[in-house]
């Protein structure tokens, strides 16, 4: 792994046909070549990138395992730039997830599998998906990447961990509906949420924060784009339509990531001991010892 | 200002969008719409030509004998300011064939006889124009059951569904639709001189403010008695809203096997598009 100096990193914007792997394939290879040709260092697809959104029974149908075709061609792109892309992973004990893979030097290198899938109002992941287990970050030779999907990053600690891990940047592959068209605007409440969220993750942790959407409809269901990239200082340097097919590239640097750490040391002075010595009032079973010593 | 008011041109945008990419996921580049001269399918109307240009949209316009002249005046303003193609066939002969011969005089069934036949017309022409029906049905007369099963509830997609009457009004202005399709009271000219609004028994103003809090913002009867709604209104609106759930879903399939089309055999629509 090398530490991030200077990443061109291209988000793509899609709109992935439901169900049809080899047309989102297709159109992921020539995203990949055209990038790669450009000179750019990293690619980011969105959530279930390659399969579409609201999949239902089609979860099994489209499901990839690790050494799959699918998944070898996007392995075979990565020779001359990586690329995190979404896909159904079906494990060998049968198991469903959701989730993104970096795709590396000709190999998938890490996979992070959604921890928190959405089961609440129009979602229903929990029916249809395994949740994940862990947040580790991926290892690439641009930097250190704390990967997350959509829901994952509403929930407090999964930015956390990859905090801890001194990531580069959080990669926030999504597939999130657009909604809320309510005045005072401007624009859909539902991105000024994500907005908020990306930014407060880019302040907080000292991080650049790269989120990628999709965009289209799945039977009458909108998805909101606006894939957007935030600087360490918790600018938007980038942010995408909201409703078309769009691409941008934005260079990840290095040097932002120490400048900004160095004006607010928000990592250094963590204490993540205190937090390790006050779980033990909320998840039973683990030791409290660190608490009492 | 209202609660209700939406962002017209972001609506706008949404909606074209989604008709354009909605009925080329059904393999199609045209649609049709019912045109009444009402707001509703005035807007629809428009939306469809945003989406898939005028020379692509047919507006039918469905009159019965019965049908007040002005509805059709206004249909045509709306053709004429859309720039869309139009197709006139009366219903009378369609409609008064069963009405006359099976003796209907009620109000209620000869409406739903009209909205059925005018679903035929729409559905054949369909066949004939290569284009997709657009529905026209806004989410306060969907909520409220106001409307005829398989009559003017019979579409393809619908632009309107997510849109309270507050917002068909709001939209329709942004789109700069004729002026007389604004400012007449809502009907659903089925007889002469019905407004929606007397046969509801409130307005759609009050209507939408109430259904608005229910169903947007999740309040509970008391949590909008709390907030000073009329109990009776309240408990009117809430009844309908229950009582025509069956509108809003596809018939009920009875479960005999391990895997049943309407309960675990889970695609969308938009399966493999």
């Amino acid at each position: 792994m090398a530490s991030l100096d200077r990443c061109r990193t291209v988000l793509a914007q899609t709109n992935p046909r439901l169900g049809d792997l080899h047309a989102n394939l297709s159109d992921h290879v020539q995203r990949i070549d055209d990038a790669a040709a450009a000179g750019a260092d990293l690619i980011v697809f969105p959530e279930l990138s390659l399969t579409g959104y609201f999949l239902k029974d089609q979860v099994d149908e489209l499901a990839l395992a690790p050494d799959s075709g699918a998944l070898a061609e996007l392995a075979d792109a990565s020779e001359r730039i990586s690329i995190v892309a979404g896909f159904v992973e079906r494990t060998p004990e049968g198991r469903l997830y959701n989730s993104i893979g970096l795709f590396e030097g000709g190999a998938l290198r890490n996979v992070h599998r959604k921890v928190h899938l959405v089961s609440y109002g129009m979602f229903d992941e929990g029916r249809d998906f395994a949740a994940g287990e862990s947040f580790s970050s991926f290892e690439s030779e641009r930097g250190r990447f704390g990967p997350l999907i959509c829901e994952d990053l509403w929930h407090a600690p999964s930015g956390y961990l990859h905090f801890l891990d001194n990531v580069d940047a959080l990669i926030v592959p999504s597939a999130s509906p657009a909604r809320g068209a309510e005045q005072p605007g401007p624009g859909l409440a539902s991105q000024r949420v994500w907005r908020t969220l990306l930014t407060a993750h880019a302040m907080m942790y000292r991080t650049w924060v790269v989120y990628v959407g999709r965009v289209g409809w799945e039977d009458g269901v909108g998805f909101g784009g606006s894939s957007t990239v935030i600087d360490p200082f918790g600018d938007v340097v980038v942010e995408l339509d909201g409703l078309e097919v769009a691409q941008a590239e934005v260079e990840l640097d290095g040097s932002a990531l120490r400048r900004a750490r160095v004006s607010t040391p928000l990592r250094r002075d963590e204490k993540p001991w205190i937090l390790a010595a006050e779980l033990a009032r909320h998840v039973p079973g683990l030791p409290d010892a660190e608490r009492d010593s | 200002m209202s609660e209700l008011d939406i962002q017209p041109e972001l609506v706008t945008r949404m909606l074209t969008s989604f008709l354009r990419e909605e009925v080329e996921n059904a393999g199609f580049s045209k649609a049709l719409v019912g045109l009444s001269g009402g707001i509703d399918s005035a807007v629809s109307a428009a939306l469809s030509a945003r989406a898939f240009g005028p020379q692509n949209v047919l507006a039918v316009l469905m009159p019965h004998r019965q049908s007040n002249p002005d509805s059709e005046a206004d249909a045509l303003r709306v053709v004429d300011a859309l720039g869309i193609a139009s197709r006139r066939v009366e219903i009378t002969q369609m409609a008064d064939a069963y009405l006359d011969g099976e003796c209907v005089n009620d109000a209620t069934r000869r409406g739903n006889v009209m909205a059925r036949c005018r679903m035929i017309v729409l559905y054949d022409l369909s066949v004939e124009w290569s284009g997709l029906v657009i529905g026209t049905s806004n989410k306060t007369e969907m909520l409220l059951g106001y409307s005829t099963q398989w009559g003017d509830s019979a579409h393809a997609v619908n632009p309107l569904g997510d849109l309270y009457k507050h917002q068909v009004f709001q939209l329709a202005r942004h789109l700069e639709l004729p002026a007389p399709v604004i400012d007449k009271p809502p009907s659903a000219d089925l007889f002469e001189g019905q407004t929606d609004e007397a046969d509801l028994g409130f307005s759609y103003a009050t209507a939408d403010r109430v259904l608005f809090a229910m169903v947007d913002r999740r309040f509970s009867i008391n949590d909008l008695l709390d907030a000073g709604f009329d109990e009776s209104l309240v408990r009117t609106i809430a009844a309908r809203v229950v009582r025509n759930q069956y509108k809003r879903l596809p018939p009920v399939l009875a479960k005999l096997s391990h895997r049943s089309i309407s309960h675990d055999f889970r695609y969308l629509r938009d399966w493999m598009k």
